[in-house]
């Protein structure tokens, strides 16, 4: 769980790194050769099974999880516990939920127009991932809904990363408060970079 | 103080529980939480009814035995101390607290506010043995621990077995109660032995009686009247990964073996 976790948070850089590229302002020159590169060649391609592997078991392994801790308490308390614990903590497998939504729509949009599964929309060739980002990043509605679902991805990384460190037993009194510090800053800079596109597109385009 | 007591009242394990309401005048501030339970119980004997069953036994937070849920927190209100070190004058004249056993599938209520934890004993059991040489008592200082160790080992095993870990967590796990075990021996020279087999054999026994997975909540270390720390479970996990990978084949554990 924490293994594949952290596995899917450092993807996450990568896919930062190419969405990045439409803000240059080339006409998303550089943009389609990171994501034509990133659809044909061998090795991303396979590697495209590992990152599939990666969710399908992060997914199904924490939802198993979920379902046998909550198995564990049959009687629930009166009194909802008070503990000091760290927010996002209690609420992953919520956040964990959107997310997962998101990645559906996300897909719609991108990889099962690229594999076939659904329609190319009217007016847009089937690999220009450019026109389409422009279709759905100049739409405020979508970009709204994208940005939200970057704050509940934030909030899930902001528990997740230290937790996959806890659960791996990377635990070190040298390391912990840069490890929660590293957490912190990964989850703003995640949600921050991914929603400046939907902003420039939204704004400056 | 007045107070206004909402109890979790049941006969016994097979029967159906339901909140009572008592209320207590006159409780002195100064008096311990067991001391104004005593007062309910003897109120409620004087009327005749059958007292408000709850477990204790030495009333100075050594022996881990009071587990009180009370106002949704494990050990009541106050940091880094039992049930039975709580004192009234952490709560306010007219206050309403609600009391509630532990909850957990592995603690089956016994009654009222009981339950049993003995599933917490059956995780030591499985752990089995440290090896030791017999015959006359070693020097002092024939075995070279560092203090750092010998403290941390110290602070693990000041856990006292009351199970506030799992009634606190929101999954109702056990981690921090088996990391504190695994770790007090995986600590020092004598527990290394066995360290292999032993925290497989704890973590399959822990998974086996039905208590929940950790999350990283850390409501534990919150809650733990011992405050023991939420490393010991990270030390478990390393021990366990260390195991399941390098440990030879005479010392997988195999469950129930």
């Amino acid at each position: 769980m924490g293994l594949f976790g952290l596995f899917l948070a450092m993807f996450l850089l990568v896919h930062l790194t190419i969405n990045l590229l439409l803000l240059c302002n080339d006409g998303g020159e550089l943009f389609t050769a990171a994501s034509s590169f990133m659809g044909t060649n061998i090795a991303i391609k396979i590697f495209e099974y590992v990152l599939f592997g990666g969710f399908f078991i992060h997914i199904i392994v924490g939802v198993i999880i979920t379902l046998k801790n909550w198995a564990s308490r049959p009687v629930g308390y009166l009194v909802a516990n008070k503990s000091h614990t760290s927010f996002f903590s209690k609420y992953m497998i919520y956040t964990g939920a959107i997310i997962f939504i998101f990645l559906i729509l996300h897909f719609m949009h991108f990889f099962f127009i690229k594999i076939g599964w659904v329609q190319v929309p009217a007016g847009l060739e089937k690999h220009d991932f450019y026109k389409m980002a422009i279709a759905l990043f100049t739409n405020k509605l979508y970009s709204f809904v994208y940005m939200a679902f970057f704050i509940f991805l934030g909030f899930h990384l902001n528990h997740a990363i230290q937790s996959g460190f806890q659960t791996l037993g990377l635990n070190h009194n040298k390391y912990n408060c840069t490890i929660k510090k590293v957490s912190l800053i990964y989850s703003i800079l995640v949600a921050g970079g991914f929603s400046l596109v939907p902003i420039y597109f939204m704004f400056f385009f | 103080m007045d107070l206004t007591l909402k109890i979790w009242r049941q006969k016994n394990s097979s029967s159906k529980g339901k909140f009572e309401t008592y209320k207590v005048n006159d409780v002195s501030p100064d008096s311990s939480f067991f001391e104004m339970l005593d007062t309910l119980n003897q109120q409620i004997i004087e009327k005749g009814n059958d007292p408000v069953a709850f477990d204790h036994d030495c009333r100075e937070g050594i022996c881990g035995t009071c587990s009180l849920y009370i106002n949704g927190r494990p050990h009541g209100p106050k940091r880094g101390i039992t049930t039975c070190q709580l004192h009234m004058r952490s709560f306010k004249n007219g206050d309403t607290i609600v009391i509630e056993p532990w909850r957990a599938k592995p603690f089956p209520l016994v009654k009222d506010l009981i339950v049993d934890r003995s599933a917490l004993d059956l995780i030591i059991q499985a752990g089995g043995y440290v090896s030791v040489n017999t015959g006359g008592i070693p020097d002092a200082n024939a075995i070279p621990i560092p203090k750092m160790n010998a403290d941390l080992a110290m602070d693990a095993a000041s856990c006292i077995g009351c199970g506030a870990c799992v009634a606190s967590c929101a999954n109702a796990s056990a981690m921090l109660f088996v990391g504190a075990k695994v770790s007090q021996l995986a600590l020092l020279p004598q527990g290394k032995i066995e360290a292999a087999n032993r925290v497989q054999k704890m973590v399959a026994e822990m998974d086996h009686l039905g208590f929940g997975n950790c999350s990283n909540t850390y409501a534990c270390e919150a809650e733990c009247p011992k405050e023991i720390k939420v490393t010991n479970i990270a030390r478990m996990n390393r021990q366990f990964m260390k195991a399941k990978v390098c440990a030879e084949k005479h010392e997988a554990a195999s469950f129930g073996g």
